[in-house]
């Protein structure tokens, strides 16, 4: 098999699926020509992730990546989001083959881009060094 | 239910196929270079086999050379071309941009090495004509290379004529006819072929045989040194089996091509009619100029890999040309030649049929690709995009 059984899991009935109107804040990563784009939302309460809601267009590992991340970040402290690798997110899922990891690199980085967008529309300084740009031709 | 409907990729072998390779492993095992009798009986065999395929391509028992597959076929054809143009120092070589990789990288290599190659444009229909193909040639031209019909949208090309223009100019012409051959009429001498290649697991033979007709009088040079297999054209013991199957293959697929078309027709144009259907899909290639059993639709706003492995969940086995898919960043280069944008691309399906596919089948697929299209948009962030009207359909 192409994945492991993590994935095909992940892929095949995968958790917080959906949009969410109220979303305090929102990241996005990835574009429609390079075949995968991730689009995360995320609602806060006093620095909690207390839900979290992913779109994702892609390969069955950016389904499956962008499930397993949002699994790992519902209901914990910003601080802990922002911590967040895509490592983490591979050995979660049991290991992604070679040419998918850049998928698991996406969804850090559409974390990454949801927690600063909370901070810039609230206000809420930031050392800019905790999130240089994931850039998707650099994820790949 | 359980739908084999990527037989563009490889098909099941044929019972006649099988029955005919089993005796060369079991009883006629000899080498045919071997002059005791078992040994005869091998190369009897092998000149039984080149002479059927002969018959069925419409040329000589001694043009036609074994290979291990299309992609030796079709790298030995080119690069001997490209051997005897260099001696004469005519190293131009006119292909297209939607090419098998086994030729587009050939001609890759050969431009690393002095040649100039020149790509015609496939347009949207995935045709190229003959009058493309008459203006790009020029004096140093040294070989023409235009495949019968495309492996991923199924357009077939107007080979004949093709030929005709490089017949007339002295320019040698190579088809590859991997996706052709077995499935439409083909005569090398009516259609004015110099070189063509086959490969039997595309119609029902075995895997790892292939082969590569050379009109009399056409140069070719060895890819593989070694013995006097193949009239010292490429060295290594027969796979005699696999040239048996080969025969037995094509034999059968030729003697049924009208009945098994007329069937594929059928089921083909059902299938396009059902899952256009669909909202913002679209048709990839030519509708009628396509191979029997090809259907490649492009939906807008999901990604083929997904596509393909929610399907393999229902049974269904296609094929998509995504980046996911074809390992690399970019999608199917077949698709981006007939203009396809990159994120139209990405969301490609192929079906390709085979006498073996039935109208449930048929039914099936209709009815299951569309659930599947829809849970992905549903999850997509550029299908809501679209559907909020932050960015245009770029399928109506």
């Amino acid at each position: 098999m192409l994945y492991s059984e993590v994935v095909m899991d992940h892929f095949m009935n995968p958790r917080n699926v959906g949009t969410m109107d109220d979303a305090d804040a929102v990241g996005e990563v990835g574009n429609a020509k390079c075949g995968d784009i991730m689009r995360i939302y995320l609602k806060i309460n006093n620095d909690i992730i207390e839900d979290v809601k992913f779109e994702t267009f892609g390969c069955g590992s950016a389904i499956a990546s962008s499930s397993m991340a949002t699994e790992m970040i519902k209901g914990k402290p910003l601080s802990d989001a922002l911590n967040l690798t895509n490592k983490a997110v591979t050995e979660a899922l049991d290991g992604l083959p070679a040419h998918k990891i850049h998928c698991s690199v996406l969804a850090e980085g559409a974390i990454k881009a949801a927690i600063k967008d909370y901070y810039d529309k609230n206000g809420i300084e930031y050392d800019k060094a905790m999130f240089k740009e994931v850039d998707h031709e650099h994820a790949h | 239910m359980k739908v084999y409907a990527d037989n563009a990729a490889t098909t099941k072998m044929s019972k006649t196929a099988i029955d005919a390779m089993l005796p060369y492993m079991e009883n006629v095992f000899g080498n045919p270079s071997s002059l005791y009798s078992i040994g005869q009986a091998a190369a009897e065999a092998v000149y039984s086999a080149r002479e059927s395929i002969a018959k069925n391509l419409g040329c000589a028992t001694n043009e036609i050379y074994f290979t291990s597959g299309g992609s030796e076929a079709d790298n030995q054809a080119i690069r001997s071309a490209a051997e005897i143009g260099a001696k004469r120092n005519k190293k131009h070589i006119i292909s297209t941009t939607f090419e098998h990789h086994a030729v587009l990288h050939t001609l890759k290599k050969l431009e690393k090495e002095g040649f100039e190659v020149t790509l015609l444009d496939v347009h949207e229909n995935g045709i190229v004509t003959p009058e493309q193909v008459d203006e790009a040639i020029r004096p140093d031209t040294c070989l023409v290379t235009i495949m019968y019909a495309n492996n991923e949208i199924g357009t077939i090309q107007p080979i004949k004529e093709i030929g005709a223009v490089c017949r007339a100019k002295k320019v040698t012409f190579h088809t590859d006819a991997v996706q052709a051959a077995g499935h439409l009429p083909i005569n090398v001498q009516d259609e004015n072929i110099d070189m063509l290649s086959l490969s039997a697991h595309k119609f029902h033979g075995p895997k790892g045989v292939g082969a590569l007709y050379v009109r009399k009088g056409v140069y070719i040079s060895n890819l593989i040194e070694g013995g006097a297999q193949e009239r010292g054209k490429r060295g290594g013991t027969e796979n005699v089996p696999g040239m048996m199957g080969t025969a037995a293959a094509l034999e059968e697929a030729v003697a049924n091509l009208e009945e098994t078309n007329a069937k594929l027709v059928k089921l083909r144009d059902r299938l396009i009619e059902g899952l256009l259907e669909i909202p913002h899909s679209i048709l990839n290639g030519d509708r009628e100029k396509r191979l029997p059993g090809n259907v490649n639709i492009c939906f807008e706003g999901i990604e083929g890999e997904s596509l393909l492995l929610l399907l393999d969940a229902k049974g269904i086995s296609a094929s998509s040309g995504s980046a996911c898919t074809s390992g690399s960043l970019d999608p199917s280069h077949v698709l981006l030649a007939i203009g396809r944008p990159h994120e139209i691309a990405h969301g490609s399906l192929r079906l390709s049929l085979s006498d073996e596919n039935t109208e449930e089948q048929i039914e099936y697929i209709i009815s299951e690709v569309p659930k599947v299209v829809e849970y992905l948009r549903n999850m997509s962030p550029v299908w809501r995009d679209l559907q909020e009207g932050k960015k245009n359909y770029v399928i109506q």
